[in-house]
C-alpha cells in the first residue's frame, strides 16, 4: 500500500514536471533544427538559426537596448526603493502606513494599465516615445519591488551600528551610504537582479512606450508575425538562458547570504 | 531654531521625497489623467473633452465589450482553479515527501521556466499545440487520432498557457506556507487518530488557505491583465479584455474607450482584492 502511494506520488511529480518543461524543451530542441520549420521531424543539429540571430542587426540592437534599459532602470529603481525603505524604517514620519501603501501600489496594477496611463500622459505632455520612456515605465514597476525587499531587510540590529557611526561624526547621508548600504548589499544586489530580470522579460510597457528603438521582447513579438520559425526559437532560447543565468546567480550567490544572516 | 525632533522629521522627508515624487508623477498622475480621459470622447478622429459617462454606458450597451469582460472573468477563474488543483499536490509532495536535502533543488526545478519571458513562453506553447506541432504529431504517430486536433487559437490553448505559468507561481506560495507550518500540526493530528485524508481536510487545508488565497489573488491580477498569452495562443476568435483594450489603442486610436475599459479592469481587480483581504481578515479573527 505504502509503495503504491509512493509510486502514485512519483508519477504525479513526473507528470507535472513534464508539463512544466514540455514547452521549454520543445523551444530549445527545435532551435537546433536545420530545416525551415520548428516542427517534427527533428533534423539537425545545426547552429544556422543562432548565426541568423547574431547576424540580424535588428535583434542584436534590441538585445543591447534591453540590457541598457534593464540595467539603468533597475539601478534607479533600487536607489529609489532603498532611500524610501531607509526613510520609513529609520525616521518617524506621519502617515507611514499610507506612504508604504502608495509606494507599493503599482504592484497590484496590471502592466497594461500602467503602460496605457504613461502613454496617455506622455502624449499629452508632448514627450515622444523612446527607450527613455520605456525605462521610466520599468522604474515604476520595479521600485515597489525593490522597496518591499529592502524594507523587509531593514532590521533593528543595524540601528546600533548606525548610531555608533553617527557618534563618530558621520552625518545622515554618510551613515546611509557608508554604513547601511554596505550592510544591506546582498539584499540590494538581489533586488537589482530581480528588477533586471523583470525588465528584461517585460513586453507590454516596452511595446506601448517605445517607437523606433525596441527592446528584445518587442522585437521577438514582431518576429512572431512570420509564424513558426526556428529563428524565433533560437532568440527565445537565448533570452531564456540569460534569465536563468541571472536567477541562478541570485540563488547561489545572493539569497544564501541573505538567508544565512 | 528648530528642535531636534523636527529636524529629524525634515531629514526623513528629504530621504523619502524622491520616491514619493516619482510615484506621484509617473503612477498617480497618469492614473488620474487616464481616469479623466475615460470621461472624454473620440468623435471623428479627434478627442473631445466632454464630461460624460458615455464610454461606460457603451461598455454595457455594446455586447462585444461586455462579452470580452465575461470571457476574461471565465478564463481567469478557470485558470485559478485548475492551477490551485495542480499546484497544491506538487507543493505538498515537495514539502513533505521529498527528502530535506533535495527539497530546494526540487523547488528551483519546479519554478525555473517561470523566468522565461512571457512572449517566449507563449510562443513555445504555440509550437507544442500547433496543427503540425509536437502533440498532434505524437498523437497521429501513435494512432490515437486520424486528423490533427485544432488546439492552437482556442480558449483551451490560452488556458493551458496560463495554467503552465500559474502552477509555478502557486507552487511557490503554497510551498512557502507548508514549510512555515512545519510537520508538528500533522503529527499532532495523526497522534490524535486522524487518518491521512482527515489530516489534510481538517488541519492542513485550513492552515494553508492563506497561502492559497495570496497565490490565487496574484494569479487573478496577473491573469486578467495579460495581453500576450491570449493574443498568441487564443487568436482572434474570442477576445479577452486586454486584447480589446489593445485594439482600441492600436487600430482604432480610441484612447478614451481604452481608458474606460482599463478603469473597469482596475475596478474588477480592486473588488477581488477587497474580497480576498476581507476573507483573510475574517479567517484570522
Amino acid at each position: 500500500m505504502r509503495r503504491l502511494t509512493t509510486l502514485g506520488l512519483s508519477g504525479y511529480l513526473a507528470a507535472v514536471y513534464a508539463f512544466i518543461y514540455l514547452p521549454v524543451i520543445v523551444l530549445v530542441l527545435f532551435s537546433f533544427q536545420s530545416g525551415r520549420f520548428p516542427i517534427p521531424p527533428l533534423n539537425g543539429p545545426s547552429l544556422r538559426w543562432y548565426e541568423a540571430v547574431l547576424s540580424d542587426s535588428r535583434l542584436t540592437d534590441a538585445l543591447l537596448n534591453s540590457l541598457l534599459v534593464a540595467s539603468i532602470s533597475s539601478a534607479v529603481a533600487c536607489l529609489l526603493g532603498f532611500i524610501a525603505a531607509y526613510a520609513l524604517a529609520r525616521y518617524k514620519l506621519p502617515g507611514t502606513g499610507f506612504q508604504r501603501a502608495l509606494i507599493t501600489a503599482p504592484l497590484t496594477v496590471s502592466y497594461l494599465i500602467i503602460g496605457l496611463g504613461l502613454l496617455i500622459t506622455f502624449n499629452m505632455a508632448g514627450v515622444s516615445r523612446s527607450l527613455l520612456t520605456v525605462g521610466v515605465g520599468h522604474v515604476v514597476i520595479n521600485t515597489p519591488l525593490c522597496f518591499a525587499i529592502l524594507y523587509s531587510l531593514m532590521g533593528d540590529h543595524q540601528i546600533n551600528i548606525e548610531r555608533a557611526a553617527r557618534d563618530l561624526g558621520a552625518n545622515d547621508l554618510e551613515v546611509m551610504a557608508y554604513v547601511t548600504a554596505p550592510m544591506l548589499m546582498p539584499g540590494i544586489i538581489a533586488a537589482f537582479f530581480l528588477s533586471v530580470t523583470f525588465s528584461w522579460d517585460e513586453f507590454i510597457i516596452a511595446f506601448l512606450l517605445s517607437r523606433f528603438d525596441n527592446t528584445l521582447p518587442v522585437e521577438i513579438w514582431s518576429l512572431l508575425r512570420s509564424g513558426l520559425n526556428p529563428k524565433t526559437n533560437a532568440v527565445g532560447s537565448l533570452v531564456f538562458l540569460v534569465s536563468i543565468v541571472m536567477v541562478l546567480f541570485m540563488e547561489i550567490i545572493v539569497f544564501r547570504k541573505v538567508i544565512r544572516r | 531654531m528648530m528642535d531636534a525632533a523636527r529636524r529629524e522629521t525634515v531629514k526623513g522627508w528629504s530621504f523619502i521625497a524622491p520616491t514619493l515624487l516619482w510615484t506621484v508623477a509617473f503612477f498617480v498622475v497618469p492614473f488620474a489623467i487616464m481616469a479623466v480621459m475615460s470621461l472624454w470622447k473620440r468623435i471623428g478622429g479627434k478627442i473631445v473633452q466632454t464630461w460624460s459617462l458615455d464610454n461606460y454606458v457603451a461598455f454595457f450597451g455594446k455586447s462585444h465589450l461586455l462579452k470580452a469582460m465575461l470571457n476574461s472573468l471565465e478564463v481567469t477563474v478557470l485558470v485559478t482553479l485548475i492551477s490551485i488543483l495542480l499546484a497544491y499536490p506538487l507543493a505538498w509532495i515537495i514539502a513533505e515527501r521529498v527528502p530535506q536535502r533535495w527539497q530546494r533543488l526540487a523547488l528551483i526545478l519546479a519554478i525555473l521556466p517561470f523566468w522565461t519571458s512571457y512572449v517566449v513562453r507563449s510562443y513555445a506553447w504555440l509550437l507544442v499545440l500547433a496543427r503540425n506541432g509536437v502533440i498532434n504529431q505524437a498523437l497521429l504517430g501513435i494512432g490515437i487520432i486520424d486528423e490533427p486536433l485544432e488546439l492552437a487559437s482556442t480558449r483551451t490553448a490560452t488556458v493551458i498557457g496560463f495554467v503552465h505559468f500559474f502552477v509555478m507561481l502557486l507552487t511557490l506560495t503554497i510551498y512557502a506556507n507548508l514549510v512555515q507550518l512545519g510537520p508538528n500540526y500533522r503529527r499532532a493530528a495523526a497522534d490524535l487518530g486522524a487518518n491521512g485524508l482527515q489530516v489534510f481536510w481538517y488541519v492542513l487545508l485550513p492552515l494553508t488557505l492563506p497561502g492559497i488565497m495570496v497565490g490565487a489573488f496574484l494569479t487573478f491580477v496577473l491573469c486578467i491583465g495579460d495581453y500576450i498569452t491570449p493574443q498568441i495562443l487564443g487568436g482572434n476568435n474570442e477576445l479577452l479584455l486586454p486584447q480589446v483594450i489593445m485594439l482600441q489603442i492600436g487600430r482604432r486610436a480610441d484612447l478614451p474607450t481604452a481608458a474606460a475599459l482599463s478603469i473597469l479592469l482596475m475596478a474588477v481587480v480592486t473588488l477581488a482584492y477587497v474580497l480576498c483581504a476581507r476573507w483573510l481578515r475574517l479567517e484570522r479573527a
